[in-house]
């Protein structure tokens, strides 16, 4: 068995997240594939608004800091300038799919070569817990009070879904991190995003589906289990597209 | 040098590419499309890029990103469009990044026209965004400066790590003119010579952090004096204006853009039937060039400022001179243009009163 | 000698790691908080650990380290 460490590209910052909350196993996860890829030096990272925005401290490459939904477009824009370089944007769902879903879809459809690490808690955490496009029919909210009702508040976002269905997308996986297994296929599918981006193959979206214990009134632990048994069976699991594009 | 007849638009677009501009992120609007098509044509065969995004959010967004990897970048817009990228003007002034912005100027509010105005003037020195902040605006009158400044706007922009804008108007855009490259060569510009930018660190360095978070209320408040101070140089540094007959006038007239070259023709006639005037013509609109203006009116004892709006520069003439002298205005707005004609019966008007 | 090295001020106590282990070994210890005021995880059977690392793995704070010869960190 091998030593596990914190991974190089991540400083020594502690994380500012709540107890639990799953974004610092992907913050390791996304470090961990830079560091088995030797890029950290070549890598930017673009960080989102909500619950991640201080992301920027967390990892030691370079790193960016976008305004709402706009990482994508932000990311095009490095990416543009600097062809060579790996650039990746991490988001939560309130600003990949809401505010940022311009951006989000024609950064898919021009088969931009950039990776989206997309954490998908079906909630805006930073805020306090308000309806997100991800939020499950049903469920409760600051601003759903009642329960999301779907005559009212419309239907969640399939994110994987609906971008598998674009020519420039390479690659659209959904994955959790809710035990080892997991984590372990959550890596993998990030690897692949990165090495698709490696080779200039488009576009490539790991939407993780992932926990908000304090918002969701639920233990840590209780939260694993509540994905489980609630988001599972609404965002399947799996590969949705994968292939190069160019 | 060779002399080349172009539209405003046109000359903008291959100057800023000869002064390096490697990165151009545009969205269609009246009157400024001719940027981005030039730029669709003339980048790919130059080693430049040229993107058409998805709406002017995403255009802006897409100058921070190139901007804060070192990247010579700009977009371009018209004054509706201008409004979407004002939060992205926010976020790289407030994340120090240089960049230049186009806007050629069209009649407003809301959709308004498409015909010529400079009813942004406000928006361009006062609120291009959110927040204490201030940029640099140039104010072309030909399409020949229109050459000029642009490559003055990105060294400026640079030198200072501050978005600089060009502020036109349709009919500088449109207008064909003959107009000089001073150089032939497409200058070079290393983004690893910005030891800010967020080129990747190549594990020789810390690594760069482009933000503009400042969660500490004292820390912001230090980063915010900071940009002020710098402003205060760029007050001492960066300020021109255009003194035309002004040296025994009695009359100045204060105009910018292609309002100017219309009251430059009123002011020649005017001097043909004996009136002393003169222009004023800010070329830098901000910081304004109140140096300039107070040395134009000398000995001046009136005032006509005239714009292509209700007024929106007359605010800062008359805090430039300190209200020691009467200002009045006359304005053309919606996408009107005044005639010189117009502009002259103010003057002689003017002069009665001055008697 | 440990293989589940937890660092106590950087661990929030959020138990998933208990969720992971294998050897149902790792446990909320209700001893001692830490500065931010929370119990920390730790390893009750260092003989039985394997140093599988699925502790780590799960951990969302980066708190826990494995030497798998045992050694400390």
């Amino acid at each position: 068995m091998p030593d596990f460490n914190k991974p190089h590209a991540l400083t020594d910052v502690p994380f500012h997240y709540c107890p639990g909350c799953t974004h610092g196993i992907v913050h390791r996860l996304v470090a961990e594939v830079i560091d088995e890829m030797g890029i950290e030096g070549d890598t930017i990272g673009v960080c989102p608004v909500g619950c991640s925005v201080m992301a920027y401290d967390y990892f030691n490459c370079d790193m960016i800091e976008a305004s709402h939904g706009r990482a994508p477009a932000v990311a095009t824009g490095v990416k543009r300038g600097n062809p060579d370089k790996f650039v990746f944007t991490y988001q939560g769902d309130g600003d990949l799919a809401a505010i940022g879903t311009a951006e989000t879809v024609h950064a898919a459809t021009r088969g931009e070569n950039i990776t989206v690490i997309f954490i998908n808690n079906t909630t805006y955490g930073m805020t306090g817990g308000q309806m997100a496009p991800t939020t499950l029919p049903g469920q409760v909210t600051q601003t759903t009070p009642y329960g999301r009702n779907p005559d009212v508040e419309g239907f969640p976002v399939r994110v994987c879904e609906m971008l598998s269905t674009l020519s420039g997308v390479a690659l659209a996986e959904r994955v959790t991190v809710t035990d080892p297994a997991n984590i372990r296929k959550a890596k993998a599918a990030i690897r692949k995003g990165f090495e698709f981006q490696k080779n200039k193959q488009g576009f490539s979206i790991i939407e993780v589906l992932s926990t908000c214990p304090t918002n969701w009134g639920l233990s840590p632990v209780e939260s694993l289990k509540w994905l489980k048994e609630n988001m599972v069976p609404y965002y399947p699991l799996g590969v949705f597209k994968e292939g190069a594009i160019r | 040098m060779e002399r080349n007849l172009m539209k405003g638009n046109e000359a903008l677009a291959e100057a800023a590419i000869r002064a390096g501009c490697k990165c151009f992120f545009g969205y269609p609007i009246t009157p400024q499309t001719e940027i981005s098509a030039y730029m669709a044509k003339r980048m790919p065969k130059v080693g430049g890029v040229f993107l058409q995004a998805e709406s002017e959010i995403a255009a802006i967004n897409m100058v921070y990103g190139c901007a804060s990897s070192g990247v010579r970048c700009m977009t371009s817009s018209s004054s509706p469009g201008i409004s979407l990228k004002s939060e992205g003007v926010s976020y790289m002034a407030g994340s120090d990044l240089p960049c230049v912005i186009i806007n050629v100027m069209r009649g407003g509010p809301g959709l308004g026209g498409i015909q010529p105005s400079q009813s942004d003037y406000w928006q361009a020195t006062r609120a291009l965004g959110h927040g204490d902040f201030q940029i640099l605006v140039f104010a072309p009158s030909s399409v020949q400066e229109m050459a000029d400044l642009i490559g003055r706007a990105f060294d400026e922009a640079d030198k200072y790590r501050m978005p600089a804008m060009i502020l036109a108007d349709g009919l500088l855009g449109q207008m064909m003119e003959p107009v000089v490259f001073h150089t032939e060569e497409i200058q070079h510009h290393d983004p690893e010579d910005k030891h800010w930018a967020t080129t990747g660190h190549k594990n020789k360095r810390k690594h760069n952090i482009i933000n503009s978070l400042y969660l500490q209320a004292e820390e912001l408040e230090t980063l915010n004096f900071e940009r002020f101070k710098r402003y205060e140089t760029v007050k001492q540094e960066v300020h021109e204006a255009e003194l035309y007959r002004t040296e025994d006038a009695d009359i100045i007239v204060a105009a910018y853009g292609s309002v100017a070259r219309l009251a430059k023709a009123a002011v020649d006639n005017a001097r043909e039937q004996g009136i002393k005037v003169g222009l004023f013509r800010p070329i830098t609109l901000w910081p304004f060039p109140a140096a300039e203006i107070n040395e134009a009116c000398r000995n001046a004892k009136r005032v006509l400022c005239v714009e292509m709006s209700m007024g929106q520069m007359i605010d800062d003439v008359k805090l430039a001179l300190n209200c020691r002298l009467p200002v009045e205005f006359y304005g053309r707005t919606g996408g009107v243009i005044p005639k010189p004609s117009a502009i002259l019966e103010q003057i002689k008007t003017l002069a009665k009163e001055a008697e | 000698m440990a293989k589940m090295n937890v660092d106590f001020e950087a661990c929030k106590g959020c138990a998933l790691c208990t969720t992971a282990c294998p050897k149902k070994i790792v446990e909320i210890s209700r001893e001692k908080l830490n500065a931010k005021g929370y119990y920390t995880a730790v390893c009750i059977d260092d003989d039985a650990c394997i140093a599988c690392a699925m502790c780590a793995m799960m951990c969302p704070d980066c708190a826990i380290t494995i030497r798998a010869d045992g050694g400390d960190k």
